[in-house]
């Protein structure tokens, strides 16, 4: 394996076995994923719920054994040397960790020492990291009064303690509002400025774009395509137009006949919904609402944008990220 | 050497918990008491009965009692963990290299603590209702109530560990503990019961144990029965301890 990349992963694979009704039943939830991240850069997994992101980041945090695959972090081999990959990352996951009937400072303090650092050592890091994230104020709380923007700064801060190489963040900013989740994007870029490389989840959109340097469409336990946000737009290579329609029959029929008369890249209907891939979309548009008159079919709603990580995501997997959030 | 100072991290921790929120250790102090002032009594006019000498029931009821106690009071420990699973702390802890034997020899040595000093506090309150006490043997005693805990408290965590859920977890203690209390000879000798439930008692590991904290309790330290309650206590706390640590390492995977 290459040594520019600080994360690789060889056909990983996750396969959990469910019983119902006395059954039992393979389910694939991560199967072959391959990864080469790069030292100190932003690496997003983007894609909805029980996609296989956090299963994939679980497995390299040491805490799920992968059911075949090879893992080499920092170096290490997962599944020889789990202590020294412990070592090298620090991990938080969506639920955070944060033992709430302690402080905050007690919760930093032992977790400095559970990575095995002196008492010494212990206290002042968690006085850095109070300072740092701007929790001196509360840190002397039991964290079970903290708010969830407050909780999310401890959380992160108790990845961070032992110094990791790698951080491991598990969909970060879910259910923050928008200062917190302002706040810890400026704190994850800081991160980076420091070095550190950073893996993390998301299944917002507008977080892979402008946080990520390099997003992994992630869909069914599988890769579904990897870039930078900008080459992945770019490789769309077309502009999004969204066509409302009335009813299911009319978006349909209307889709057949954009496909079949316009020279789309893609036409894809989606509910009441008509998404078309086109180069300039602006000249095309007239032509389009044209067609659709002289067929009586009757559009309610136009939208012409730029190519957005979600045409990405619906241009690999065939559905919108959107419609998941719903 | 690193497990053992990780075990006492994590005791500390847990028992910075309980002083937090002493509520817990005097709640379960209730049932016992009520034991105690409301069943005891019953039992005195009963004296004569076999295994219920006349005038000396507090003598045989107490013993049994705080081994209900050392059962019952750890048996509900894995409620904690189910939240601390669910809210991602264990998680957390999992991913540091911290010891994963520590994770659990923490929680039970603060279980251990708790029960001794309640049950220190019904002995006490057993005083001045005619309990003696033999120091050596009640010292002896508190060391088998501790063995008590850590097999109960250990196998609590592990079906915590196992079910992740309140209901489940409580539905299935329930089933464990009201039989095993029941056939041990806690409220009632089982010189009393009929033999196919003496025989029953027989394959409950607790009954040895309650045999041995009357046998501590009037001072007869090198009774036969001491010896045997200690070993099948302290052989189901060595199983069910390393059933917790297993199940703890397994959970993710």
């Amino acid at each position: 394996m290459n040594d520019q990349f600080i994360i690789e992963t060889k056909d990983l694979r996750k396969n959990f076995i469910s019983k119902s009704k006395g059954k039992k039943k393979i389910v694939e939830a991560v199967k072959g994923i391959n990864l080469a991240v790069k030292k100190g850069e932003i690496y997003g997994f983007l894609g909805p719920n029980g996609a296989g992101k956090s299963t994939t980041q679980k497995m390299l945090s040491t805490i799920l054994s992968p059911t075949s695959g090879e893992v080499r972090i920092n170096g290490y081999d997962l599944a020889k040397q789990p202590q020294q990959i412990r070592q090298s990352i620090g991990y938080v996951s969506q639920a955070g960790g944060t033992d709430s009937m302690s402080t905050g400072m007690e919760n930093l303090i032992l977790q400095s020492l559970l990575y095995g650092l002196d008492k010494e050592t212990a206290q002042k890091r968690a006085l850095q990291f109070t300072d740092r994230f701007q929790m001196s104020s509360f840190a002397d709380r039991l964290a079970v009064s903290y708010s969830g923007g407050q909780r999310r700064r401890l959380d992160l801060a108790l990845g961070m303690i032992h110094h990791p190489s790698i951080l491991l963040l598990d969909e970060p900013t879910v259910g923050l509002d928008p200062q917190s989740r302002a706040y810890l994007w400026d704190e994850i870029r800081n991160l980076k400025e420091e070095g550190i490389t950073i893996l993390l989840t998301t299944h917002y959109l507008d977080e892979a774009d402008k946080l990520c340097d390099t997003v992994a469409i992630i869909d069914y336990g599988e890769i579904a395509a990897e870039g930078t946000p900008a080459k992945l737009k770019d490789d769309i290579g077309a502009d999004s137009v969204l066509l409302g329609f009335g009813d299911i029959n009319t978006s349909k029929k209307s889709g057949e006949i954009l496909s079949k008369e316009i020279e789309a890249q893609g036409v894809k209907v989606e509910d009441k919904n008509v998404h078309l891939y086109i180069r300039n979309g602006e000249r095309e548009l007239p032509n389009i609402l044209r067609l659709l008159d002289s067929n009586n079919l009757i559009v309610e709603s136009i939208s012409l944008s730029k190519p957005s990580l979600d045409d990405v995501f619906l241009k690999h997997t065939g559905r919108s990220l959107r419609e998941d959030d719903k | 050497m690193k497990a053992l100072y990780e075990t006492r991290l994590m005791f500390q921790r847990s028992l910075k918990h309980t002083v937090r929120n002493p509520i817990w250790v005097f709640l379960n102090l209730f049932q016992p008491l009520l034991y105690l002032f409301l069943f005891m009594p019953l039992l005195k006019s009963l004296g004569g009965v076999p295994g219920l000498p006349a005038g000396k029931t507090v003598q045989i009821f107490i013993p049994g009692l705080l081994v209900m106690l050392a059962l019952f009071g750890s048996a509900f420990v894995g409620f904690g963990l189910v939240d601390e699973i669910r809210t991602g702390v264990i998680e957390r802890f999992l991913v540091t290299p911290a010891s994963r034997v520590a994770v659990i020899a923490g929680r039970v040595l603060k279980d251990v603590v708790v029960l001794l000093i309640q049950c220190i506090l019904i002995t006490l309150f057993s005083i001045p209702m005619g309990l003696s006490v033999n120091i050596e043997g009640f010292l002896m005693s508190l060391l088998l109530y501790a063995v008590i805990a850590i097999a109960m408290a250990s196998m609590s965590y592990a079906f915590a560990i196992i079910f992740k859920s309140e209901d489940t977890l409580a539905s299935t203690l329930n089933t464990i503990a009201l039989p095993i209390s029941l056939l041990s000879g806690i409220m009632l000798p089982l010189a009393l019961a009929p033999l196919w439930i003496r025989d029953l008692s027989k394959a409950n590991p607790f009954s040895y144990a309650v045999n041995a904290s009357r046998a501590l309790f009037s001072g007869d330290i090198g009774n036969k029965d001491v010896i045997i309650g200690f070993i099948i206590v302290i052989l189901l706390a060595a199983l069910t301890f390393w059933w917790a640590v297993r199940s703890l390492k397994k959970m993710a995977a």
